[in-house]
């Protein structure tokens, strides 16, 4: 009786994240403009979607940040892990309660605060000042997902290197490196995937003519929806489901080997 | 020693100019009027009759989302927590996968739904059943909120509830205790940290949304979000803008405070 109803509102669930999704996906291949109507399958909003440059470009910014941002946070936030390893533990606390802000913080603030930031030092508003925010909130998630990998013994290897004739870059790509590199990874990913899905952010320190994808869908649902962007949803859904699917078998296969 | 103190050099710089001096300036515009002299007004102008029901309407509205994120997260999770090891990681997945849909067109989605020729009134019609006006109501901006952040409640709940022992379950069951006894006095307290990030993850975007009050309430309803958010992009007065995210950080700051009493764990769960 129990595992029947927990079966039905698991279904009910479902149902109600993937309805939603399902309905684009349909409507994405609809000949007409409608959003009630079914006139035929067809492929010419896909067609609009790839023609249109403003969106291919919005698609090539919001990659390009996600990749820079990505990495600018990675190894600014792999150096900070170092360097307060060598700190005094009350140094190390008051950087990481800075470090929470952005986190804790409502993106509408953050965003706010970093548009004022770039009027008051007439930074001009563009490609660069989004890199620099969105670097900004990345780095806080490399270091808390570096921190945890990082620990005395990782110094004593380090140590011990040294002692047997290792150049201090030798072993620090031999020993420290390795130690940290699956904190290293998921920090890159975090930051990857945030950089991808921020819109709130890029909305306030953004210049104008510069698009990612998230403001680009914000202003075009503004002016009106389009079908194009069902087709946008349905190959966004499409890669995410592809790239959680490579990641989970990979996750199990790396489970089993253990 | 491999960790040298310059290494963090970067990231100090980062942290002065990427959040202490932005929020520096918030504060500066924020206690600054138009001609440039030390002023109140720009905060105590959340007293205004307009801004005072937006903040009262969005308090209200992410006050009923987090309540029903929760009433349908923590069976969720419990329903998870009892389902077999592979069935469970499948769960799991179809939970996180939406998350990966950027939201603005998550919400979109509802407004294709929910709009007058929209999917559902159009079935409505079709089954006889006369056209509602459910677009531009506070009910959508709420479905809204539910829909795009509930698996942030989902996950920290079931992150916590899966780690309880059984052993612990059933021992409340073989001292006596009634079902209703074990949830209440065994395992909700033992969730309490991950119910406490849940409603942090799901109460602060909410309150601080402009996004989905835009999309779902047709730029008719305003809460504070979209009050700040206009301020800067059609007014251009960013004091008036900065003096009211001034006081929505007060109540920011007052609402995780108010959970972490909850938490003993010091917020350790928050991701």
């Amino acid at each position: 009786m129990k595992k029947i109803f927990g079966r039905i509102y698991i279904l009910i669930i479902m149902l109600f994240l993937y309805l939603p999704i399902l309905t684009l996906i349909v409507l994405s291949f609809n000949e007409a403009k409608s959003m009630s109507v079914w006139t035929g399958f067809s492929l010419r909003w896909y067609q609009e979607l790839f023609h249109s440059k403003i969106m291919m470009g919005a698609i090539a910014n919001t990659f390009s940040i996600a990749i820079l941002a990505a990495l600018i946070a990675t190894i600014v936030g792999t150096m900070a892990v170092l360097g307060m390893a060598a700190m005094k533990q009350r140094t190390e606390n008051v950087l990481m309660a800075f470090n929470n802000i952005p986190m804790l913080n409502a993106d509408i603030v953050t965003g706010i605060a970093l548009m004022l930031f770039f009027l008051m030092i007439h930074w001009p508003r563009g490609y660069m000042t989004i890199l620099f925010s969105h670097a900004t909130f990345c780095i806080p998630y490399v270091i808390l997902s570096v921190k945890p990998r990082m620990n005395k013994n990782t110094d004593r290897l380090f140590e011990a290197a040294l002692d047997l004739g290792a150049s201090e870059k030798y072993a620090f790509r031999k020993i420290v490196l390795p130690e940290l590199k699956p904190g290293i990874m998921s920090g890159f990913l975090l930051s990857f995937t945030m950089s991808v899905d921020d819109f709130i952010i890029t909305y306030f320190t953004r210049g104008a003519g510069i698009n990612t994808i998230s403001t680009l869908i914000y202003s075009e649902v503004k002016i009106g929806i389009r079908p194009s962007l069902f087709a946008l949803s349905t190959i966004i859904f499409v890669v995410a489901l592809v790239v959680l699917i490579t990641v989970n078998l990979r996750q199990s296969r790396a489970d089993r080997a253990v | 020693m491999i960790a040298k103190k310059r290494f963090a050099t970067p990231f100090i710089f980062w942290i002065i100019a990427g959040t202490v001096i932005p929020l520096i300036s918030i504060a500066y515009y924020g206690f600054t009027s138009r001609e440039g002299g030390f002023t109140f007004s720009n905060i105590m102008a959340m007293f205004q009759h307009d801004h005072l029901q937006a903040l009262g309407l969005s308090l209200l509205l992410a006050f009923i989302s987090t309540v029903i994120c929760l009433a349908l997260a923590f069976p969720m999770a419990m329903v998870l927590r009892e389902s077999k090891y592979g069935k469970q990681g499948f769960l799991i997945f179809v939970i996180i996968l939406p998350m990966w849909m950027n939201f603005l067109l998550r919400t979109m989605a509802w407004q294709v739904l929910l709009e007058r020729q929209g999917v559902i009134n159009s079935l409505f019609a079709a089954i006889g059943l006369p056209r509602q006006e459910m677009m531009n109501t506070p009910g959508a901006i709420v479905l809204g909120m539910v829909y795009d952040f509930l698996p942030f409640m989902i996950l920290p709940i079931y992150n916590t509830v899966s780690k309880i022992d059984n052993h612990l379950i059933e021992a409340s069951y073989d001292l006596g205790a009634s079902k209703f006894k074990t949830y209440t006095k065994v395992i909700i307290p033992l969730a309490v940290p991950g119910i406490v990030s849940g409603i942090t993850m799901v109460f602060i975007p909410a309150l601080t949304t402009f996004v989905i009050s835009n999309m779902l309430g047709g730029g008719k309803i305003n809460l504070i979000g979209n009050i700040i958010e206009q301020e800067f992009t059609v007014n251009s007065n960013w004091y008036l803008g900065s003096g009211l995210s001034l006081v929505m950080m007060v109540f920011i700051i007052a609402s995780m405070l108010l959970l972490q009493k909850f938490d003993k764990t010091g917020g350790q769960n928050l991701i």
